[in-house]
């Protein structure tokens, strides 16, 4: 028995129009290991991980599932192995409550509805995760949303875990409880397969390593015995410039000044924002943390427009009063928004990099009169391909065929080429490689000692420190203060996103997870444990 | 066993190949259904697609039905594109008519160059009030577009026919249900000498090439697009919602208002209770059939012409029931939709190979 592998991936070949995803891809789990899979975007994870999944089919090769050969050619046929998936953008019925969305997929095996609520709960708690059952998808943030989506996999009968990039939407406390489910998990047998881009979790968490490079097994590696950065140099292969230092800015005149601004909530699970105090100056960035769903969005929309709240004079831009502009007459006055979903709000799935460069860039000299300057549009659609260098077979690609990373980097370049005076971010590199992240941190650097304002929202801490020229954090639609990230040390950040604004007086470490290292100077090394 | 398996894009193939099948598949239906009338399939589809147009007159004629249906067509594509569903160009149809005959009965004895033109602008502007009601309900009071304008249509029929039995009723005219004869200044001119083809169809082709080159090579056209693809993603770009919502409404009313005035004024010479014979319902079918795009509506406007020109040919030399082009017309729209699924998935034919395939269980 303990010869025989959980899982082996023989020789997986995949070809897809225009590009090799995976080309001969040996892969070994063993019973009871987290196994990371590592690689750039496109490097061909995901369509590995889809093939293990019975979401697409290989060309060829062969899956070994404990010992014996199997053909998965449908999901159904991989949870009934015992293999549950995380999938990167989430697959919920958002007008569907908790349980109805579990019931779903798990078919047969839900139950009647009422034990099924009771198990959720149950599994839910016992792996610190908890979640209300009857709650809609629609009212969850994107971090309870993953939770959902966890849970589901949990009450199948597990033996192998795939969770594709889970930490990204995570808080450093969110992270640990996540890390404590699959320790746990692994000591009742079952097996992990963890792709990430955040290395210090890699080498924290996992037991072993496949790294992938254009299709390709580049190397294997016990990540404990690795550090961040040999990792990286397997996964990039060239002798990339992997980290960057980044410079201070104090910046100069404020130009998004943001006075008190109070909203009351419109749906149920909407958080209203409290007497919201916060300036951006030109050539700053300006870095807030937080737990998702505590009013980032609301903050956000409140900024771009996308809501606007009658009544409201809190906010100028430049000295303008905006709060009663359409979002129209805000992106006039200089602003550009990188949302949070990148497909379906940041850019139109079924319409191609031409349209999609279109979509915001509209001011950009490509309308003349009304009428569309095609050939501007395509040179814009290909600079912005060709300067972030986005993965893509061409620019009449629709957005929704791009991989994750690969769309991020076109919608924060399609912001940034429009040189805006105020950059509106939420996760500006969420799911996005080492190269296109250092990519995207220079862009916003340049664009901020270009003199744009910037403010970003992300829940990535090691993100926000690296860029942020102040940072804070935001709880329950409250925001704290902001402070230089020299001098605002985790714990204290951890204790601000948690609500503790009352800061001097009691600076005190024991709230907030003890299990955070006391320095944050050691940016590389934020959430790593001893 | 056949499957249906998804499709990792959407085929564009499929998106033009689908109404060809329909087409396909409407006929092998139709001929079972005439053989179950007891009529020789053969002979049936032949008096129902090719008698109406085997001679220069039956093509005109059917330029005639299509008019109407096509500026309906091209009106509804507008909305649907924005993901707009309005059911109302009957209604905003209707509504034309009575508008443009109120403007028309003004010019009942002068000769002024102003009858036609202002009739027709007349009949825009009754089917932009039809549809701006609409229209003001969907966006201002958040209504069901779809119910207020299947709704708007009851009301804009019952308006006609009390217009007809009523304030525009003939004073001369015997107490038929029916308006005063339009004088000749505001009849549409002849096209061809001995044809009833007038000069609408010069109107559809302008609309054609209005509502394409709107649709695309203009930003508005562009902003409907992404507002009927993704809400969302309008709304983060700032594109006014609201403001194309209703520029679609109103431009799919002027059209089907038109469409009313041209029936009055090119078709009958006055309003009677029955100008349309569902021409705003089966612009719906034409819309989805033509796949929004100007072309394919023109296209699929004639077919639907094709099949109201049947029907009554198959009345008069059949003895077919007039409702055989209604059933028609439903089963195209009902094969469109079934064989649309191809677009997102493919047909699989999965053979059981023995041995290969192992079992799902442990």
């Amino acid at each position: 028995m303990s010869n025989v592998k959980r899982l082996a991936m023989l020789g997986i070949t995949k070809q897809y129009p225009g590009c090799k995803a995976n080309d001969e891809v040996f892969l070994d789990i063993e019973h009871g290991e987290i196994h990371a899979l590592l690689g750039e975007n496109g490097a061909g994870k995901s369509t590995l991980m889809k093939m293990l999944y019975g979401v697409v089919k290989p060309d060829s090769g062969s899956i070994i599932w404990n010992g014996k050969p199997v053909s998965i050619d449908q999901p159904s046929v991989a949870r009934g192995l015992g293999i549950g998936m995380v999938f990167q953008h989430f697959s919920l019925f958002e007008t569907l409550t908790v349980s109805e969305n579990i019931a779903l997929v798990l078919g047969d095996q839900a139950g009647n509805s009422k034990t099924l609520a009771h198990r959720i709960k149950a599994t839910s708690e016992r792996y610190g995760m908890p979640l209300d059952p009857d709650r809609r998808i629609s009212s969850l943030s994107t971090g309870e949303r993953q939770r959902v989506e966890i849970v589901r996999c949990l009450l199948l009968n597990l033996q192998l875990l795939i969770l594709d990039e889970p930490t990204s939407v995570l808080t450093p406390q969110e992270v640990d409880n996540l890390f404590k489910t699959l320790r746990q998990l692994t000591k009742e047998g079952c097996s992990v397969l963890f792709i990430s881009h955040k290395l210090h979790e890699v080498t924290e968490l996992c037991d072993s390593a496949t790294i992938l490079r254009a299709g390709k097994v580049t190397g294997h590696c016990k990540p404990k015995d690795e550090t961040s950065e040999s990792i990286a140099r397997m996964m990039v292969g060239e002798d990339i410039a992997i980290s960057n230092e980044c410079r201070r800015s104090l910046g100069t005149e404020v130009f998004a000044d943001i006075k008190g601004l109070s909203t009351t909530s419109t749906g149920q699970f909407d958080v209203a924002l409290k007497n919201i105090s916060l300036q951006v100056k030109r050539g700053e960035i300006v870095g807030i943390a937080g737990i998702a769903g505590n009013g980032q969005e609301e903050l956000l929309k409140a900024l771009s427009g996308e809501d606007i709240h009658p009544n409201s004079q809190s906010i100028t831009f430049a000295g303008t009063a905006i709060d009663q502009l359409t979002p129209l007459q805000r992106r006039r006055l200089g602003l550009a928004f990188v949302p949070e979903d990148r497909l379906g709000r940041g850019a139109v799935p079924d319409l191609d990099l031409c349209d999609n460069a279109l979509l915001t860039s509209f001011d950009s000299g490509l309308v003349k009169n009304g009428f569309l300057r095609h050939t501007k549009i395509v040179e814009l659609a290909d600079k912005i391909i060709k300067k972030y260098k986005v993965k893509t077979t061409g620019n009449h690609d629709s957005a929704a065929s791009l991989s994750g990373g690969n769309l991020q980097k076109f919608i924060v370049g399609r912001e940034i080429d429009q040189e805006p005076n105020f950059l509106l971010m939420s996760h500006p590199t969420w799911g996005v490689d080492i190269g296109a992240q250092v990519a995207i941190h220079d862009a916003i650097l340049q664009l901020r000692d270009r003199g744009c304002a910037i403010l970003i929202v992300s829940e990535d801490l090691d993100e926000l420190y690296k860029i942020s020229d102040r940072l804070g954090a935001i709880c329950d639609g409250k925001v704290s203060h902001f402070l230089a990230p020299e001098a605002l040390p985790l714990v204290k950040l951890g204790q601000w996103m948690a609500g503790d604004f009352d800061t001097e007086a009691t600076a005190t470490s024991e709230i907030i997870a003890p299990s955070i290292p006391t320095t944050a100077a050691d940016n590389e090394g934020i959430l790593q444990h001893d | 066993m056949i499957k249906l398996v998804p499709r990792v894009q959407a085929s564009a193939k499929w998106g033009y190949l689908s109404p060809v099948l329909a087409v396909f598949l409407t006929l092998i239906a139709s001929s079972i259904l005439f053989m179950a009338l007891g009529k020789d399939p053969v002979e049936a589809l032949y008096t129902f697609f090719i008698s109406p147009i085997a001679n220069w007159y039956g093509v005109t004629e059917l330029l005639v039905v299509a008019i109407p249906i096509l500026l309906c067509a091209y009106g509804l594509a507008l909305c649907y594109r924005a993901s707009i569903w309005n059911i109302g160009a009957e209604g905003q149809l209707l509504t034309g008519a009575v508008v443009g005959t109120v403007m028309a009965l003004q010019f009942v004895d002068s000769s002024s160059v102003w009858a036609m033109p202002l009739t027709l602008i007349a009949g825009m502007v009754g089917g932009m009030i039809c549809s701006g009601i609409s229209a003001f309900l969907n966006l201002r009071l958040n209504c069901n577009e779809t119910l207020v304008t299947i709704m708007m249509n009851y009301i804009a029929l019952n308006t006609l026919l009390w217009a007809v039995y009523g304030p525009l009723k003939d004073p001369n005219g015997y107490n038929f249900p029916e308006s005063a004869l339009f004088g000749d200044s505001t009849l549409l001119p002849i096209l061809f000498e001995g044809t009833r083809l007038h000069i609408g169809l010069l109107l559809v082709v302008l609309a054609l090439v209005i509502v394409w080159v709107f649709m695309s090579k203009t930003f508005l056209g562009f902003q409907i697009k992404v507002l009927g693809l993704d809400k969302p993603a309008a709304h983060m770009a700032g594109y006014k919602q609201k403001k194309l919502a209703a520029m679609v409404f109103l431009a799919s009313g002027a059209l089907a208002g038109l469409a009313g005035a041209v029936i009055v004024t090119g078709s009958t010479g006055q309003l009677i209770p029955a100008i349309s014979p569902g021409y705003g319902y089966s612009a719906i079918i034409v819309a989805f059939l033509g796949r929004l795009h100007p072309i394919g509506i023109t296209l699929a406007g004639l077919l639907i012409a094709l099949l109201f020109m049947g029907g009554e040919m198959s009345q008069m030399m059949l003895n077919l029931p007039r409702s055989i082009s209604g059933i028609l017309q439903g089963l195209i729209l009902f094969f469109l939709l079934s064989c649309d699924v191809l677009i997102r998935y493919r047909i699989a034919f999965t053979f059981k190979r023995s041995g290969s395939t192992a079992t799902a269980k442990n």
